[in-house]
């Protein structure tokens, strides 16, 4: 019996588990939501959702076929067929099963965001990350600020045919992998529409203190912070005790938002009013640093994280998490012992007061 | 510092008619020209006012605790502990306010040679602490012992027979000069225990401040302090005595009798003792009393710092608030769990973060010191400042009360006005006259000099004294000094920017330290001594110059503190983290900025304070 289980799922519903069926960026969200991370809403559309798509459309034959006519040391013909297949792919109706399972995920999605026709990414989740090559497929397939049903079934393909890009024809064929092995799976997530965004270290990348989180702000999408582009709000907040140590506001002079007309991604200047104002309040301060500390956990080290406060998302869910990875110029360094070893409390007082007179 | 500079201390001007008040202070007090040594020493050091322990000027009388403490802090750091870098804290005065500076040692090979010394002798300290610390707390309960037993007699019209007929050999007029000696001798020696534990922990503790911030260089210092101050600290005893009989109250139905804030103490004690109740409530008051209604108003150091005992309405009215919370079914306890848990996070987690053997290793020897002296640095006020005080300034005013009989002065509040060393002259004035059978000079000299002097303390209290003279050093490091004073770098600019501005209508931000996180707004209310705080309403925001333990009870009324002297440690700072509510201590001259009734917003997290105007 076929269950809406097997072809669409919320991010809630994947894990490491679910890997093959969702792949592994699907996966690893839905991980981040275990772990009370707030990542934009969204579903995957699962691996057997390609198969279900290959032979209710009757061209699973007609693509192996194709690509039995591709040799590892004949490129051009790696490159002839790929066009052809993603051509039969992108071409190729989905059925009104498939359709009904993600049209209506997105409708539900729209109305969870508040947002009608909630724009979204549509990016494509490789289900063997692990297997050399494999990651090769859809790894440049992300499509931005997605609107309505016909378009997100049309983006859906293009990740579904992102598996027979050419490189990733060559690379299977030399390497000897069956191209019928490996499928494919698709994530459809909330566009962050940002209010203000930013950055923020599990540590200070200033002082290099692991007890304080640092976060950056600005209006708009988080663009002009990690370009530096403009100096935004600086907060530090003491780990421990969830405490704003310290607090800047900043002249903030420019902004990104999105065009609604284009759909792109625009420049503009902040508006007077809001020039000096505080663009993150404090309890979303607090807020998202005690994120920040669920992440650091998560991953087991100090962490650079992209975030963002959503404009369309009410209430808690307005914190979004796009994006962390490693923090590399503290955690790079030798770690050296703050204070040389002293056999007493003692020796140590003394050397302190002693210390502390040569700075005069 | 090129942006503070501070007025040349030869050139503050007398204040016009209180020419000639250098004779009211000791001669060794005063900035002078008259050697080029003494001229360029002082041109050169950096001397600031000692706002915290002297909000006003001194009387010629309480600069007794100056002196005892100029003696003890430098004795102990230079000639018994030979703390490498630092030797004493000079002092001056000018306009009746102290100046002090702390003394470094300059030369290298000096500050090596008195390492050696200062391990030895620190050492046994810190190794024998708890013994030596009760043998300290064996001293003072005998010092406390030793002045109550002393007995201020007036002087008879004819010895008593007694005198004869043991054979005692002296006169009553002898004993109370000599009465008199133990009395100032007494004050001096407690002055001298005072010291013999404290610079020991703050260097203790200014070492750990130190690590945490080199480990931790965004650490609040309240969090630092947060991991050594002592639970069970003597300090909170007074309060909580209070809070227990409140308690009492309400549960021996008692509170019409007591809370009926139209009867004053004896009154209701009147009443109370009608009932057997009533009666159980008195005696439990009662021994609350000794020792721990002996506690100042103040901070102890100014004469007119009377005690609970003193004015046994001051502590009533506070069980007044107490059993009005109690009767609404508010806690007023001390949140003793959230503050352990909260201390024991604190220590857990900085450790944890800490990477490396050597540091937690030293991280924990730090600690360990720091929480063994830290109990001392908050009890030892109690002992001294409070409790031998309070005593001290009574059994002075019994030597008063027979320099008014004799006529020497107009009325027991009068003998402030002369130092110790003059009260020792006009006693033997009184008791040589008295012997002699005739009369003394003292009524020619003292009323007209004390009206003099009167005149010349209310114009040094109108005057706003300079915060800090001559020429500040690039860094201001000397452990002592910053921990207690809060003087550093920063709080020397903002005091430097708050004279610049001159006109304190046109400031509307102030800074301070942090000394309890949190951000508040609401209305000020300005109290310059413990007497102003009926006026607090419910959530309204304390403006003083400094807070003492018996400004406790009110703490449960506001919503933040604002407060002129001050660092970290000080009583404002460590009730609010206690309270969790926000304050900004050590703001130089908030009480001279804010007016009651203004609107202003206090940053615990970053020390400012802001004025809506």
């Amino acid at each position: 019996m076929k269950k809406r289980q097997d072809y669409v799922l919320w991010f809630e519903e994947c894990d490491l588990q679910s890997i093959p069926l969702v792949g592994g960026k699907n996966a690893s969200l839905g991980e981040l939501l275990k772990a009370g991370i707030p990542v934009p809403q969204g579903f995957a559309v699962s691996t057997k959702a390609y198969n279900l798509f290959l032979e209710q459309g009757n061209i699973k034959k007609e693509i192996f076929d194709v690509l039995k006519s591709v040799t590892s040391e004949d490129v051009a013909s790696g490159e002839k067929a790929s066009k052809k297949i993603r051509a039969i792919i992108e071409n190729t109706s989905m059925g009104y099963e498939l359709q009904d399972y993600i049209g209506e995920f997105y409708r539900r999605l729209s109305k969870k965001c508040n947002v009608p026709a909630v724009p979204v990414a549509v990016r494509s989740s490789a289900t063997a990350e692990d297997l050399p090559g494999a990651s090769f497929a859809g790894q440049q397939d992300t499509f931005l600020w997605i609107r309505g049903v016909d378009d997100i079934f049309k983006h859906v393909k293009k990740c579904w045919s992102s598996l027979f890009t050419s490189r990733a024809i060559y690379y299977r064929t030399k390497m000897g992998f069956d191209h019928e092995q490996v499928e494919i799976s698709v994530g459809i997530q909330k566009m962050a529409n940002a209010w203000t965004a930013g950055v923020m270290f599990t540590i200070n990348p200033a002082s290099g203190d692991t007890s304080a989180i640092a976060i950056d702000a600005n209006w708009g999408f988080g663009e002009s912070v990690v370009s530096g582009e403009c100096t935004p709000d600086n907060f530090i907040i003491n780990k421990i005790t969830d405490e704003i140590i310290k607090k800047t506001v900043s002249h903030k002079t420019i902004l990104y938002t999105r065009d609604p007309a284009t759909h792109s991604v625009i420049k503009q200047d902040v508006p007077g009013e809001r020039t000096d104002t505080q663009c993150v309040v404090d309890k979303d301060a607090i807020a998202l640093a005690k994120i920040g500390k669920k992440i650091e956990q998560h991953y087991g080290k100090a962490m650079d994280i992209e975030w963002a406060i959503d404009k369309d998302s009410p209430g808690k869910a307005k914190i979004m998490i796009l994006q962390s990875r490693p923090e590399t110029v503290w955690s790079g360094k030798k770690v050296e012992p703050v204070m040389k070893a002293r056999s007493s409390a003692l020796a140590h007082i003394c050397a302190g007061l002693i210390a502390g007179k040569k700075v005069n | 510092m090129a942006d503070s500079k501070f007025p040349n201390p030869h050139e503050i001007e007398t204040i016009p008619g209180t020419e000639g008040w250098e004779r009211m202070y000791p001669y060794h007090y005063f900035f002078t020209t008259k050697d080029k040594e003494r001229e360029e020493y002082e041109n050169n050091t950096f001397w600031f006012n000692d706002a915290l322990h002297y909000p006003e000027p001194l009387y010629p009388f309480d600069i007794i605790w100056d002196e005892a403490w100029f003696l003890a802090l430098s004795q102990f750091n230079h000639r018994i502990f030979s703390i490498p870098p630092v030797m004493g804290v000079d002092h001056r005065i000018i306009n009746g306010n102290v100046y002090i500076s702390p003394v470094p040692v300059t030369d290298p090979a000096e500050v090596e040679k008195r390492i050696p010394q200062f391990m030895e002798r620190a050492g046994y300290y810190y190794e024998n602490w708890d013994k030596l610390l009760e043998q300290w707390e064996g001293k003072m309960k005998g010092i406390i012992s030793d002045i109550e037993n002393i007995e201020i007699k007036p002087l008879p019209e004819l010895d008593d027979i007694s005198v004869v007929k043991n054979g005692l050999g002296t006169s009553s007029g002898y004993e109370l000069l000599k009465n008199y000696d133990t009395l100032i001798d007494l004050g001096i020696r407690c002055w001298q225990y005072h010291f013999e534990f404290l610079n020991l922990g703050y260097a203790s503790y200014v070492t750990f401040v130190d690590f945490c911030t080199k480990a931790f260089p965004d650490i609040p210092l309240q969090k630092i302090t947060q991991m050594v101050a002592g639970i069970d600290v003597i300090l909170y005893r007074p309060d909580d005595e209070l809070k227990k009989l409140a308690k009492l109250a309400v549960e021996f139905d008692l509170v019409s009798q007591i809370g009926d804030d139209t009867k004053d103490v004896e009154a209701v004690i009147s009443d109370l003792s009608g009932s057997d109740n009533g009666k159980k409530w008195i005696s439990a008051w009662d021994e609350a009393k000794n020792p721990w209604f002996n506690i100042s108003t103040g901070t102890g150091w100014y004469h007119q710092d009377i005690s609970w005992n003193d004015d046994l309405n001051i502590p009533l009215s506070s069980i007044r608030i107490y059993i009005d919370k109690v009767s609404k079914g508010k806690s007023i306890d001390r949140p003793l769990e959230k503050i352990q848990a909260e201390r024991k996070l604190l220590i857990q987690e900085y450790r944890g973060l800490l990477k490396t053997d050597e540091d937690r290793q030293t991280f924990d020897q730090l600690h360990g010191t720091a929480e063994l002296v830290f109990p001392y640095v908050e009890d030892h006020m109690f002992y001294v400042e409070h409790w031998f005080h309070s005593i001290f300034w009574n059994k002075m005013r019994e030597v008063s009360a027979i320099m008014v009989e004799a006529n020497f002065i107009k009325g027991q509040e009068d003998i402030w006005y002369l130092s110790r060393s003059e009260i020792k002259e006009a006693l033997w004035d009184v008791v040589t006259s008295w012997a002699t059978g005739t009369k003394g000079y003292g009524p020619l000299h003292w009323p007209e000099e004390i009206e003099w002097r009167k005149g010349v303390y209310q114009k040094f209290k109108e005057h706003r004294a300079v915060p800090a003279v001559g020429t500040p050093p690039e860094v201001i490091a000397e452990p002592f000094t910053t921990v207690l004073w809060g003087v550093t770098n920063e709080s020397m600019a903002a005091w430097a920017k708050l004279k610049e501005i001159g006109d304190p209508d046109k400031v509307n931000e102030m800074e301070g330290f942090a000394g309890s996180p949190g951000v508040v707004e609401g209305i000020a209310r300005v109290c310059r001594s413990v007497k102003d705080i009926g006026e607090l309403k419910e959530g309204e925001i304390l403006v003083s110059p400094t807070t003492s333990p018996s400004w406790a009870p009110v703490f449960q009324k506001i919503k933040a503190v604002v407060t002129d002297v001050g660092g970290i440690m000080c009583h404002a700072a460590i009730v609010c983290r206690e309270y969790g509510m926000p304050a900004v201590v050590g703001t130089g001259q908030g009480t001279a900025i804010i007016k009651s009734g203004m609107k202003i917003k206090v940053n615990g997290d970053t020390g400012r304070v802001y004025i809506e105007r």
